[in-house]
């Protein structure tokens, strides 16, 4: 039996699972898909908002502003790409002023340090590709950008090192109590725990229904980007927003910790919660939008579309309580923008919260905070290189050309903590196949790589989840594998 | 630091090879080809498919055949080759001084390697499904026509069973032909343009003898499953290439090939800090095929995209030439005198970009894209006052073919400011 038992593994669930490997306490992560950090951690906007947003007052506000103080530290310790760039909002009239000093006024109660109004030219000053129009901007110098899924991964990875169980594929598909233990079945076997942790993201409302009627729903809403080649990246330095309206922070333009531009979102509720797809008209809104902002954009360097589903519950707030009924069941719920950015705050206070229903929270000696990444090759200059290919001369074989990948990073990423199990598991933790030309140059090497290390025949690779076969079957054999 | 090479050839494919041996052949003796694959040919190594060589070798050869003829070429020369190698940087000399080219491999760790002289002949890749933003879902299963080409004709594995291309460039059109021969269903090609991206030939012999269906001015609008392909949707385009409502089409496979363009792949010419054209997307290059780096030359599919292997060879072989005249003393003249080439109506780019008229021998080698279909037509060539100084008749132009015109070096030296190529259609010709 679990102490703890946290349902899902994205950046919540990961967040919270590090946050308890600091106590003696034993704790398990139920993941259903086959890697972590695969649903709405996988795809937004990598922004780490300086908290002005949130009416003051709500869990937004708060956990914002503190997980946005902590994200420095926690990159550092577990070597995780930030970067903290600031942000600008900007007007577009004269209308749109007193929303910029509106925003001022509440991030200021919020908490959020070193705002700054600027007139349309000292924006520009700050960043010369912003467009003609802009007649004045709120200057964040506290926001940030970072690489959502490395976070995730990082968290879960240094919460294995110290002690916690993940377990993949792994989804729950009943919960019963029984004498205050959870019982919870998977197609694993029954895991039992005196308490739960509800991180099922998008899926929360239906985690919880197998518990009870939830007090919640999850009304999915999804945000559709652009993903510009390197060559963009440094056509903003900062974070560009828009004054927020009815659909949400609106369109923003930022470039990425990995020296690409991102574009996007836009906000439209979907009924199907795994529809990940994009639209004409919806990129088309995102490309007038983002051009609005910065006029010089090229699109055409766009290197990839792709949507997230925001887990938007209609309260306003994040839902982080435990259940009347069930006070040792704790839904993390709701947890759109700025989930991301509160991330390590949502789990100091879910861990708060868990000692008020009574679970003894002691440090455990010996905790280990860092996590050292695998080494990024494209990073080191000639001499590290030059020392790492002589230690291990996997490091010299280049797989990725367009984001310079090697052997070496991809056979340490399926040998981690968490180890990579699919083509796009290898993308996320190594970059190999986000660059220009999105895998098809090594995508057919990482497979391999893939297939050799884990000792499985080509045609069991996956591209990304369960059902994501790639190759059909061998030629000639006729032996068909999906 | 290593031995000062005379040559340093910067990819083992077609282009490489050609320019590799040319330059051994015109006396250079310390020459090297770095190539990133575990052996030499390039893509030529996937293309089992025969139809190369006809221009060349006046038979008609598989790739790696055509390759084998380079390889075999180069064996009987002191070339030095390092595979599995991998170029991260060039760094130009200043004023005269080597260049440095920085590269790894798993054998020689990392290598800072001196040369004279650089051959950039790194070739192109295949333009992807973000290039283009269809939309739609993002299941397994799409897949560039050449990556399915390699997983298929060298790996030896089928990427699906009911297929749907988009875009007819060659190899795409290529694959639909092989994938139907290993038992796959091609259910359509599926072009945007009125026109073909490829070849004529392929068109046939590849979609024709096999009736597989080819839906010009048509595109992807939208792409169903969760994970992977199950559903496209494909729609007609009307003349402002925007999808037409209430023509949509249906299909149900499990694999999209894209064969939309190839993208010359520049990143280390433009990090050396070579200039670029932006139409061809490589590297602008004078008559010899030397960038804008003095002792950089270039050529293949890194300059422009071919369309037949038989032209990179040759072009090859000419910076090969240039490489070994530079590297012996023969520089062109700094003050040299520049004429422009400029594309005018109907065509799309021109290679070289610029000539150095007094460098130029009898004639000068101009290839150059037209960018609609024509029948019957003239080439003009023009001079910076509008004056006529050659023309060239065609009866038949296409985007799919590259176009070769000689320039005479003594009109290229008399003439006046820049000079213009343009299509000019017989009246009542046009053709679709």
């Amino acid at each position: 039996m679990y102490d703890v038992i946290i349902i899902g593994c994205g950046v919540t669930g990961a967040a919270a699972a590090r946050r308890l490997a600091r106590c003696r306490l034993k704790v398990a992560v139920l993941e259903a898909q086959n890697d972590v950090a695969n649903g709405t951690t996988k795809a937004n906007s990598a922004i780490i908002h300086a908290g002005y947003d949130p009416e003051p007052g709500t869990l937004m506000a708060r956990l914002n502003v503190e997980g946005n103080r902590q994200m420095g530290p926690l990159c550092e310790e577990l070597d995780v790409p930030f970067k903290r760039t600031g942000s600008l909002v900007l007007a577009f009239s004269a209308e749109q002023q007193p929303k910029l000093e509106e925003l001022y006024r509440r991030g200021t109660a919020n908490g959020v340090p070193g705002l700054q109004l600027f007139s349309g030219e000292q924006a520009r000053q700050l960043e010369p590709g912003l467009s003609d129009e802009v007649t004045g901007a709120l200057l964040a110098p506290s926001a940030g950008i970072v690489d959502p899924w490395g976070l995730a991964l990082a968290l879960i990875e240094n919460a294995v090192t110290n002690g916690v169980e993940l377990h993949r594929g792994c989804p729950v598909t009943a919960v019963r109590e029984e004498k205050g233990v959870f019982v919870l079945t998977t197609p694993k076997g029954e895991f039992t725990a005196r308490y739960v942790i509800n991180a099922a993201g998008v899926d929360a409302d239906k985690v919880r229904a197998l518990l009870e009627t939830p007090d919640f729903e999850t009304k999915p809403s999804r945000g559709e980007y652009y993903l510009l080649d390197k060559t963009e990246g440094k056509r903003v330095s900062r974070v560009i927003f828009q004054c927020p309206g009815p659909e949400g922070k609106g369109v923003r333009v930022a470039p990425t910790v990995h020296g690409n531009l991102l574009a996007g979102p836009n906000a439209e509720p979907v009924e199907d919660r795994r529809d990940l797809g994009t639209t004409a008209d919806a990129l088309d809104f995102v490309r007038r939008r983002a051009m609005q902002s910065v006029p010089g954009l090229d699109l055409r360097q766009n290197i990839r579309n792709f949507s997230g589903i925001r887990a938007n519950t209609g309260r306003g707030d994040f839902v982080i309580e435990a259940s009347k009924a069930h006070p040792h069941w704790l839904d993390l719920a709701g947890i759109c923008s700025p989930g991301l950015s509160s991330a390590p705050a949502i789990a100091d206070y879910a861990a708060e919260l868990l000692e008020k229903a009574g679970l003894t929270m002691e440090e455990k000696p010996g905790f280990d905070p860092r996590r050292p990444a695998v080494p990024r090759f494209r990073e080191l200059d000639p001499e590290q290189r030059a020392g790492l290919i002589q230690k291990d001369p996997r490091f010299g074989r280049v797989i990725c050309r367009c984001e310079t990948v090697t052997e070496g990073e991809i056979v340490a990423a399926l040998h981690s903590p968490v180890p990579a199990c699919s083509i796009n598991g290898i993308k996320r933790r190594c970059n190999a196949g986000m660059g220009r030309c999105q895998g098809g140059f090594c995508g057919p090497r990482v497979q391999e790589i893939i297939a050799r290390e884990l000792g499985v025949p080509m045609t069991d690779v996956l591209m990304d989840q369960d059902g994501t076969w790639v190759l059909a079957c061998e030629t000639k054999t006729g032996k068909e594998a999906h | 630091m290593e031995k000062l090479y005379e040559l340093i050839v910067i990819g083992g494919g077609p282009a490489g090879l050609a320019a590799a041996c040319q330059a051994w052949e015109k006396g250079l003796r310390r020459i090297l080809i770095l190539e990133r694959d575990s052996e030499l040919g390039g893509i030529l190594n996937q293309c089992i498919h025969s139809g190369f060589g006809l221009q060349r070798f006046r038979e008609e050869l598989t790739g790696p055949e055509y390759a084998g003829r380079f390889i075999e070429m180069l064996a009987d020369t002191g070339v030095e080759t390092r595979l599995d190698t991998m170029v991260l940087q060039i760094v130009p000399g200043e004023q005269g001084a080597p260049h440095q080219v920085h590269a790894v491999s798993a054998k020689e760790g990392y290598q800072v390697l001196e040369t004279q002289a650089v051959v950039l002949a790194m070739g192109c890749r295949e333009r992807t499904r973000g290039a283009i933003s269809i939309p739609g879902e993002r299941p397994s299963g799409i897949f560039t026509a050449g990556a399915a080409q390699r997983y298929l004709n060298m790996e030896g594995y089928m990427v699906g069973r009911r297929v749907l291309i988009l875009g007819s460039g060659d190899i795409g059109l290529i694959m639909a032909r092989r994938m139907t021969l290993e038992g796959a269903k091609v259910l359509a090609c599926v072009e945007l343009m009125p026109y073909s991206g490829g070849l004529m030939r392929n068109i046939v012999q590849c979609l024709q003898d096999f009736d597989i269906p080819l839906y010009l001015s048509h595109t992807i609008t939208d792409i169903k499953g969760h994970d992977r392909v199950e559903q496209v949707t494909v729609s007609k385009v009307g003349p402002d290439r925007r999808p037409i409502p209430g023509t949509e089409m249906v299909f149900d496979c499990d694999t999209v090939l894209l064969s939309v363009g190839l993208i010359p792949e520049n990143e280390l010419t433009r990090a050396a800090g070579a200039d670029m054209d932006r139409r061809t997307n490589g590297a602008r290059v004078y008559e010899n095929m030397e960038t804008s780096i003095p002792g950089i030359f270039a050529c293949g599919n890194v300059v422009h995209v071919h369309d037949l292997v038989d032209y990179v060879s040759a072009e090859s072989e000419r910076a090969g030439a240039a490489a070994a005249a530079y590297v012996q003393g023969k520089r062109a003249e700094v003050n040299a005198r520049m004429v422009e080439l400029k594309n005018g109506d109907g065509v799309s780019y021109t290679v070289p970009q610029t000539i150095r008229a007094d460098e130029v021998g009898k004639m000068v080698d101009v290839f150059f894209r037209v960018n609609r279909v024509t029948g019957a037509a003239a080439i003009a060539v023009r001079d910076g006052e509008g004056n006529s100084l050659t023309g060239f008749r065609r009866a038949h132009l296409a985007p799919g073919e590259m176009e070769h015109i000689l320039l005479p070096g003594d009109l290229v030296r008399q003439a006046a400011g820049p000079i213009t190529i343009a299509i000019e259609e017989d009246k009542g010709g046009a053709a679709q």
